[in-house]
């Protein structure tokens, strides 16, 4: 008798899951994993393992003794919660500040609010950035890459690419001199698991976006508007400010605008709401890079843009079907 | 009994009343604490003072203009039991620190020579510019001079290892002290 | 049993920062260690117990349209006789506490307990009120010190347990919102269990 089931909508499965992002997510991951392998050998290894270990333990103990609820470690984004954490790490970080950086990341970061979709902060960067205040002088002493074949590159260890612009600027040296290749090619190699392979960021990224796990909008967005504002301050006074590639290229531009500032849970909902968060960040960083006391500014800018979005959400409201606002 | 009414007068009596007395128990708290808070700032600085210089007999203060700016420092000369000259505890500034002035006493004895230094104020991160007051940074200073020895850190051609992550209080720590060496250099006959 | 009940009130039902959030400006300045949180906790308590006494005292021979200057004024003075005595004979735990002293003057707790409790009951009852919020401020900012100090800088009451760093945070101003936040996420669980 009864053959037609009568529900409100959606009426049609997209055929995604939670699960299934995650893992989308971990699988673009892989390239920019591959190539810090290639560049921090054994190292890079090591710090991914124990990070993702980490973060999904805590979560477990979490979920199993405090909250006592449903377990859903196996949807995977405790996992890339480690991933990202370990590759915002140098690669010679000794393991108990990666774990407690982990714990903070899940512990603080995700299940004090309430567990994935609850938190408004990226989780990651979270236990970044409590890393880098807490760790100052390990998170940012910078290892020369140790790559599993072929002779070692002529590592330059102490600084990364835009820690020795911020340096040279503040002791006065004209930014043109600074950006000399010679000057600054040891430079490349140097830095975080994540930051030092923008191109294959860049691929994990366009698997993504190709997924349509993420929309190319944000991180296109963030990227241009730093360019854009670099650009200007270049040519306004290039002995002060530095090539624009620098900025796009160098530091965790790329990881954070492709990975983390498309983050859903910590993300707005509309496309207009999505354009202000990225040009935010975007603008952000690169403030912080140009005059702030740090010389990267990617992960604050982007949790300072995740404590806005709840704002954004409000203001960019979807107008509900049937209620267009009359025009005056 | 309930409170007053809130007539003018009342309220009036009631403010003077209180003002008064509160006033009185200040001023005599103050008469009573006046000496002692003397006392203990003075000792502090002697303290301070003995912290940099070797031993010494007599002290004289005064103000002496900085070689880089046109401020005074206050110079501590010290003197022996003879009356000879031993060395100056020179207290000096920086404003180049990550967060806010630094302010150091430098012991700088008749020579020339840093005897040691001790700081006396700073707000740089807790872990990081913080160490500035920790042996190990502070106390690579002692017992060198000018002559033999670069003041600056070893970023900036010197000879000064600098606080790791730390380079901007470092740099700004040696500039503490450059301020002192060279206004000592500068008025060395004088003393 | 009443006045069991008064004195005891501070510590875990009303405790003035974990339960009732009030004065959490100095806390979370002044806890970088147990011994500084300590200090603060008893120099707000000698506040606390005179300026309660007082207001009580003269409960009846202030106007209702001007109790609020009249209070500042009494808990002003007793802050800066504190402040005098302190810089004159612990001149060193002065230093470290310096600005936040005087701010105690417009700490929540002090004019708070005035307003809700010394206005309206005895000299006695007062004082042990005083007492009570006092010595629990005191006891929240020691733990809070403690815990800041132990994960922060790896020593506690001063004496070194680890070398090197710890976890900075803790020193710094985040970690003292983190801190606190969590402290006082296990009051409130501590409290369901009690009710």
């Amino acid at each position: 008798m009864n053959n037609y089931l009568i529900s409100g909508s959606p009426h049609v499965h997209g055929g995604e899951s939670t699960k299934k992002i995650m893992y989308s997510v971990i699988i673009a991951l892989m390239p920019a994993f591959l190539f810090s392998i290639y560049y921090f050998g054994f190292n890079a290894v090591r710090v991914t393992l124990i990070a993702v270990a980490a973060c999904v333990l805590t979560e477990w103990l979490i979920q199993k003794f405090l909250i006592k609820g449903e377990c859903t470690i196996g949807d995977g984004s405790a996992i890339i919660t480690g991933m990202l954490l370990a590759f915002n790490l140098p690669s010679n970080i000794p393991a108990w500040m990666i774990i407690v950086g982990s714990i903070v990341a899940i512990g603080i970061g995700k299940m004090s609010f309430g567990g994935l979709g609850n938190n408004p902060f990226n989780p990651a960067l979270v236990g970044r950035v409590f890393m880098l205040i807490s760790f100052p002088v390990a998170m940012t002493t910078w290892p020369a890459p140790q790559p599993l074949f072929g002779s070692q590159i002529d590592g330059f260890s102490g600084a990364t690419l835009l820690g020795y612009v911020k340096e040279g600027l503040s002791k006065g040296v004209s930014a043109s001199e600074l950006t000399i290749y010679e000057n600054i090619e040891p430079m490349i190699y140097s830095g975080s698991l994540g930051e030092i392979g923008s191109i294959a960021i860049i691929i994990g990224g366009l698997f993504l976006i190709f997924r349509k796990v993420i929309d190319w909008q944000t991180p296109v967005i963030i990227i241009a508007t730093a360019g854009i504002i670099a650009t200007v301050c270049w040519l306004i006074d290039p002995t002060q400010f530095v090539n624009p590639m620098i900025h796009i290229f160098g530091g965790g531009m790329m990881l954070g605008a492709f990975f983390m500032a498309t983050d859903m849970a910590t993300s707005p909902m509309t496309m207009k709401g999505k354009v202000v968060f990225a040009i935010g960040i975007g603008a952000l960083t690169i403030i912080i890079r140009l005059w702030g006391a740090y010389p990267e500014g990617m992960s604050f800018a982007i949790l300072i843009m995740n404590a806005f979005v709840p704002l954004i959400n409000k203001v960019c409201k979807p107008t509900r079907f049937g209620n267009n606002p009359v025009k005056q | 009994m309930a409170a007053k009414k809130d007539t003018l007068l009342n309220m009036f009596v009631a403010l003077f009343v209180i003002c008064v007395v509160s006033g009185g128990v200040l001023g005599l708290v103050y008469n009573a604490t006046k000496d002692p808070i003397a006392a203990a700032e003075k000792a502090k600085k002697t303290e301070a003072i003995k912290n940099v210089l070797p031993e010494f007999k007599e002290l004289k203060d005064i103000n002496v203009k900085s070689a880089m700016e046109d401020v005074e420092l206050p110079f501590h000369l010290a003197y022996d039991a003879n009356g000879n000259f031993i060395g100056a505890a020179v207290e000096t500034f920086t404003n180049k620190g990550f967060s806010g002035n630094i302010s150091l006493m430098v012991g700088i004895l008749a020579d020339g020579t840093v005897n040691n230094i001790s700081v006396l104020q700073h707000a740089e991160t807790p872990g990081l510019g913080s160490k500035m007051s920790e042996p190990s940074f502070k106390d690579q200073f002692n017992n060198k001079h000018a002559d033999s020895f670069n003041f600056n850190v070893k970023k900036d051609g010197g000879d000064v290892d600098a606080i790791t992550a730390a380079t901007i209080s470092s740099r700004a720590f040696c500039d503490a002290v450059n301020r002192a060496i060279s206004t000592f250099e500068n008025n060395k006959g004088g003393f | 049993m009443a006045n069991w009940n008064n004195l005891t009130k501070g510590f875990f039902r009303e405790n003035p920062i974990l339960v009732l959030l009030l004065g959490c400006c100095p806390t979370l300045a002044t806890t970088t260690s147990a011994i500084n949180g300590l200090s603060m906790g008893l120099a707000t308590t000698f506040v606390l117990i005179l300026s309660n006494m007082s207001i009580s005292l003269l409960k009846n021979f202030i106007p209702n349209k001007v109790h609020i200057p009249c209070y500042i004024v009494v808990i002003a003075s007793f802050v800066t006789v504190l402040q005098l005595l302190m810089q004159a004979y612990v001149p060193s735990i002065y230093e470290t506490l310096g600005l936040f002293i005087p701010l105690i003057v417009v700490n929540c707790i002090v004019l708070g307990r005035a307003e809700a409790y010394a206005s309206k009951n005895n000299v006695f009852d007062s004082a042990v009120d005083g007492i009570s919020m006092g010595l629990g401020f005191a006891m929240a900012l020691t733990i809070l010190g403690s815990i800041r100090e132990i994960l922060g800088s790896g020593s506690i009451f001063g004496w070194k347990f680890i070398e090197g760093d710890a976890i900075l945070v803790f020193v710094l101003a985040p970690g003292a919102f983190i801190a606190m936040g969590y402290l006082i996420a296990i009051m409130n669980r501590l409290l369901k269990k009690t009710k």
